[in-house]
């Protein structure tokens, strides 16, 4: 079982919105994930740079932490579990214009109502699911 | 600086973020999730962080006449609450849900080297592709 983490969470969550503030600063972008990984699919010409280097930031930033020690955080559920999320978390995020940074983070910030709807909605999915998978019959 | 650069900076600095809040692990993700369970609230401070954040400089960022390495702000103009906001939120969720991954954490996670995305990400990428092909009405 998961424990409460409240002050590696909140720095964790500073650093998140730190580096969605560089990312308006400095290029005027929203940072979503989905949305910035999106637009590689296909990507397209003089659109593609930036967007290759924000994704691959992700991993080497996260590799960053493992100096401070080693991680294991692989769930290890199945693979065809792990194939069926993947897949609806893609298709999901794309259709629905976001995901847990662009309207998470960003668009909550920004009191977007489109994103308020769009998070109340997929928290609510997203506990259902994960509560009918561990008590579910 | 080159806009790769910031990107490449503002993507490192998410998924470092995204390591030190836990939120890498999917099952501190599930342990927030499953309210039934025994719950974490550490994503909710990860949010709180995250949020605070960017709403504290967003608003005086965006006023200024255009980001610092590009011709433009690029913040959504959508407005409409509609059915693909909300069915692609409910996916999303549902695949959330499944296995505690959203797309940033799938990428930060190749860092850490995380068995379980050898499944899962291809699959995002699958999906958001196929999203890609649903026509806009």
């Amino acid at each position: 079982m998961s424990q409460f983490t409240p002050w590696s969470a909140l720095a964790g969550g500073v650093l998140i919105g730190a580096a969605a503030l560089w990312l308006l600063a400095a290029l005027g972008r929203i940072a979503g994930v989905s949305g910035i990984v999106a637009g590689l699919l296909p990507p397209r010409a003089g659109d593609r740079a930036w967007r290759l280097a924000f994704a691959l930031g992700l991993p080497l930033g996260a590799a960053l932490w493992r100096l401070h020690g080693p991680l294991d955080v692989a769930s290890r559920a199945p693979a065809w579990r792990l194939a069926l999320a993947g897949l609806l978390v893609g298709f999901g995020t794309r259709l629905g214009g976001g995901c847990t940074s662009g309207h998470g983070v960003c668009g909550v910030a920004r009191l977007s109502p489109r994103s308020l709807a769009a998070v109340a909605v997929f928290m609510a999915t997203a506990m259902l699911t994960a509560a009918l998978l561990r008590h579910g019959p | 600086m080159s806009r790769a650069l910031a990107a490449l900076l503002a993507g490192a600095t998410f998924g470092l973020g995204l390591a030190v809040s836990g939120m890498a692990d999917p099952r501190k993700v599930l342990g927030f999730l499953d309210v039934a369970g025994d719950w974490d609230p550490s994503l909710l401070l990860v949010m709180a962080g995250a949020v605070g954040v960017y709403a504290l400089g967003w608003r005086r960022l965006a006023r200024r006449p255009r980001p610092w390495l590009e011709a433009e702000f690029r913040l959504p103009a959508a407005r409409s609450i509609d059915a693909r906001l909300l069915g692609g939120a409910a996916l999303f969720g549902i695949g959330w849900g499944l296995a505690g991954y959203c797309p940033g954490p799938a990428l930060a996670g190749v860092g850490l080297g995380n068995a379980d995305l050898r499944w899962l990400l291809p699959a995002l990428l699958l999906g958001g592709w196929l999203a890609g092909r649903v026509p806009a009405r």
